[in-house]
């Protein structure tokens, strides 16, 4: 029968106290662990804002954004980023130019082209070629790429960017390729069955029907390799010099924002000083470089993503 | 009448033909091309590894491994990189994998959908694309100064600690998505509480994916050099960290948290920056090292997902 | 609505397990899926729900061990009282994992743990605290023998729980749920996935169960319901359209839908 006050719980059903209170500690300790991604990013902003404003206060900001000699350790002292990032622009560039077809293209033959097994093998290679460590890459630049480009152009100098920014391009190609392989191989079947249905080859289906469908990843792909190439550190740090020059000629060589800040810090540095200072303003900019990039992807990847 | 056929529509048939034989022509010239990209990219990993090999076989013997770096580059050895390295990957694991986890557990399987929930997810994928060189500022600034633990081990582990986490983050959660429903539902439905659950049935079964993104976080960390300069890790050290494990009780001490270090991509930057051929020997075997190290991890990490993948009986 | 039945009710003696009173149930994106559902569950009967795709059942079902409170967004409104604790068990103060300790459940699609045979049968106990190995071995052969598994079982306790076959699966999933000693066991079409001879071994094992405990059951072949229920519910879009004994819902359903879907004309 029902009772008249159904809001009786009978003690066998009530909640049970402890078992509740380890519940909600265990609960409680796993947010904390969840914050951390939130804690990391406020004390990055923080660190990087808190170091360059007693730069900014010394160094107008006019005087950062447009100066074309970034002299912050020499006795005549010259504050301006712009040789910086051109040396990040023109190795960046580089990179694309190398990087952006040919992972496109290998992505667009696995995806297409490629047989099951052929897929089984390279796809643990383009893996383990994105696991190799940016010294060596660096390495790679120094002693064999930049020897290889004086063959054919006797006049090039042991420091340059052409050198960096090919192999750069080289270590970009297996992003590029493994997240716009991912985006390609999202799209139906039925589109693809739609187009031989038509009689169209391989390659048409791929350019016409595919390519088109799985853009906005494609494209999301390639604006995560700029974010990459622009981050970029050991690479051009050891094979471009670190004589920041302004300049987009890809023969000379030059200082990225990146390997400023690594140069630096290989010397002394001395706490407080306008010299450990700069590199926190130099970061900064990197930051909020990487950071538009990657708004920009977002933005991308939404507006053009398809639904099937 | 027979040398002239008609298809249906009156187009000329031999017109369709050729132009089939040209788009075939074409598809054959792209997939040659694709063929050619990819043999070039295999062979380009190859080269770069049997450069090294090659290049540094001179100094491929015990004392490579055994000797301090010195002013003579015959002589000179990674014995503090590697000691260094290990010692910092040690803090990186214990930091990084406990952290992470519970933080991809706590977004899987605790987490409400709400602007919090968003807000966590939104700055683990952020991090994941921010340079490795501002992790290394970040590092300089607060905990070399603010937090006062200067430019030692503890530091460099925490700075590669915190690169590595939305690794860990994210393999936790893309395995722990892999369980089906209907085995947590089962779970709940024998009266198990959500930690019960979790730590009966959720980790274990995604213990493989978890692994997996641990070890390729511990290669990446292997091989970053770019925050660790930027803490200020020694480039020629000719001493080694205090041992963690001792002959006299407690046996145990962390001492070694605090002192100077390299690890062994310093170690070869430092040698690859200098202007004697000889030192270069030593940075392409350190080369040869550091490349081997990671393309193990990776294609253990690699052989292991794909293990799993094929074991998978849901 | 129970109006019909009423005089039904008053000449048996069955004494109530549980009851559903004035059930709705809303999902998170606000649709209605239960409307005023009031419903006996009679004790060491079996009682079946049967009804097209999408008549709620499942739901109902799934309100009585909490299932929904996985998912949140999800809201009961109105009450099913437990006896002989007389309690709502939906009001927020009950513990869900209470309820789950008392109510089990056996899923449409056999779902073992990917653990060995032993420990899928165990677990429940050990969730409950039980670690004494002997006590354990007692109450896992126990529950596997009452589920009519022990013998083809008994060499390979430790056996992956998967290398048993569908029917095997399910009789263990059977066994998990008796392992804790529930009061009601609540199953959701469970031989939907099983071949013919599977179903049977399963039906048989209900009838033996409810000696001991009481039955609700969720299934789309009525058949099956009119073989091994003594109380037979009809649903259609949430709401309760007929509850009677079963011989007399199948011979002489009181309301014309119940007699529709039964001779199927409908559904």
């Amino acid at each position: 029968m029902t009772p008249e006050n159904d809001l009786i719980i009978s003690p066998r059903l009530a909640k049970n106290f402890r078992r509740n209170l380890v519940e909600r500690l265990i609960e409680f300790g796993l947010l904390c662990s969840g914050i951390v991604a939130i804690f990391i990013t406020l004390a990055i902003v923080y660190v990087l804002v808190s170091e360059a404003i007693p730069f900014f206060e010394y160094v107008s900001i006019i005087e950062f954004l447009t100066d074309t000699v970034w002299t912050p350790n020499y006795s005549i002292k010259h504050y301006g980023i712009l040789p910086l990032v051109s040396g990040t622009l023109t190795t960046t560039g580089i990179a694309l130019i190398v990087a952006v077809p040919l992972g496109t293209i290998t992505a667009i033959y696995l995806s297409e082209f490629a047989s099951h097994k052929v897929r089984e093998i390279i796809k643990p290679i383009l893996e383990l070629l994105v696991g190799v460590p940016t010294v060596v890459f660096g390495y790679f630049a120094l002693m064999l790429v930049t020897p290889m480009l004086q063959k054919i152009y006797p006049d090039l100098t042991t420091f340059n960017m052409l050198g960096p920014g090919i192999v750069m391009g080289i270590m970009i190609v297996p992003y590029i390729a493994s997240l716009a392989e991912d985006s390609m191989r999202a799209v139906p079947m039925s589109m693809r069955e739609g187009a031989y249905a038509m009689g169209a080859t391989r390659f048409q289906t791929a350019i016409r029907v595919i390519t088109p469908a799985a853009i906005s990843g494609i494209v999301a792909a390639y604006i995560l390799a700029i974010s990459r190439a622009v981050g970029e550190t050991m690479i051009v740090a050891i094979a471009a010099g670190q004589q920041p020059n302004f300049t987009f000629n890809p023969v000379e060589s030059a200082a990225t924002i990146t390997s400023y800040i690594v140069s630096v810090a290989l010397g002394d540095l001395e706490h407080g000083g306008i010299g450990y200072q700069s590199i926190f303003a130099a970061g900064l900019t990197l930051l909020l470089m990487t950071l538009l990039i990657n708004i920009l992807g977002h933005m991308v990847r939404k507006k053009y993503a398809e639904r099937y | 009448m027979a040398t002239q056929k008609k298809a249906a529509n009156g187009k000329d048939l031999d017109f369709i033909r050729r132009i089939i034989t040209k788009h075939k022509r074409y598809d054959f010239m792209f997939a040659s091309l694709g063929t050619l990209v990819i043999a070039s990219l295999t062979i380009t990993l190859l080269v770069l590894f049997l450069d090294l090999v090659i290049e540094g076989y001179p100094r491929f013997n015990l004392d490579f491994f055994s000797n301090f770096p010195s002013r003579r580059a015959a002589r000179a050895g990674i014995l503090s990189a590697w000691i260094g390295s290990s010692l910092v990957l040690l803090v990186t694991f214990f930091v990084a994998v406990p952290l992470g986890i519970s933080a991809g557990v706590y977004l899987e399987e605790y987490a409400k959908k709400n602007w919090f929930s968003d807000l966590i997810e939104i700055n683990v994928s952020n991090l994941a694309g921010v340079p490795s060189i501002i992790y290394g500022l970040l590092a300089l600034g607060l905990f070399v100064y603010s937090f006062g633990l200067g430019q030692s081990i503890l530091t460099a582990g925490l700075t590669l600690a915190l690169l590595m986490l939305p690794i860990v983050i994210v393999s936790t959660r893309e395995a722990i998505r892999a369980i089906p429903v209907h085995i947590r539902e089962a779970a709940y439905a024998v009266g198990a509480t959500k930690w019960q659950v979790c730590h009966n049935h959720v980790i274990q079964y995604s213990y493989g994916g978890i692994l997996t993104g641990v070890i390729i976080g511990m290669a990446r960390a292997i091989g970053e050099t770019a925050p660790v300069i930027t803490i200020g890790a020694l480039t020629f050290i000719a001493f080694l960290p205090p041992s963690p494990i001792g002959l006299e009780p407690p046996f145990i001490n962390f001492e070694w948290l605090n002192s100077g270090f390299t690890v062994l991509p310093i170690q070869m930057f430092n040698w690859i920056s200098r202007p004697q051929h000889a030192f270069h020997i030593n940075a392409a075997a350190t080369g040869a090292v550091i490349i081997m190290l990671t393309l193990v991890m990776n294609g253990f990490a690699i052989k292991l997902r794909y293990n799993i993948r094929k074991k998978i009986k849901w | 609505m129970v109006k019909n039945n009423t005089k039904n009710k008053i000449e048996h003696d069955e004494i109530i397990k549980a009851e559903s009173k004035n059930l709705n149930f809303f999902y998170a994106d606000g649709t209605q899926a239960l409307n005023n559902v009031t419903l006996p569950v009679y004790e060491n009967k079996i009682t079946a729900l049967i009804g097209p795709s999408g008549c709620g059942k499942s739901t109902f079902l799934r309100c009585f061990n909490r299932m929904h409170d996985l998912y949140p967004g999800n809201r009961y409104d109105g009450q099913i009282f437990l006896q002989p604790d007389n309690t709502n068990i939906l009001l927020p103060g009950v513990d869900p994992i209470e309820v789950r300790m008392r109510i089990s459940m056996v899923f449409q699609k056999p779902n073992p743990f990917p653990k060995s045979i032993y420990e899928n049968v165990a677990y429940g106990l050990r969730v409950r605290g039980e670690s004494n190995k002997r006590r354990l071995d007692e109450k896992v052969e126990e529950a596997l023998k009452g589920a009519s598994l022990w013998n083809e079982v008994k060499d390979r306790l430790q056996d992956l729980a998967f290398n048993l076959s569908g029917g095997q699966q399910q009789r263990l999933c059977i066994a998990r749920a008796l392992a804790t000693e529930p009061e009601i066991m609540l199953f959701d079409e469970p031989t939907s996935a099983l071949d013919p001879i599977a179903t049977m071994n399963i039906e048989e094992l209900m009838s033996e169960l409810k000696q001991k405990l009481s039955i609700l059951i969720v299934t789309h072949n009525m058949q099956q319901a009119a073989r091994i229920s003594d109380y037979t519910a009809y649903m259609y879009l949430g709401k309760l359209v007929e509850f009677d004994a079963t011989n007399q819902i199948f011979t002489n359903p009181s309301k014309k839908e119940t007699e529709d879907y039964i001779t199927g004309k409908f559904g």
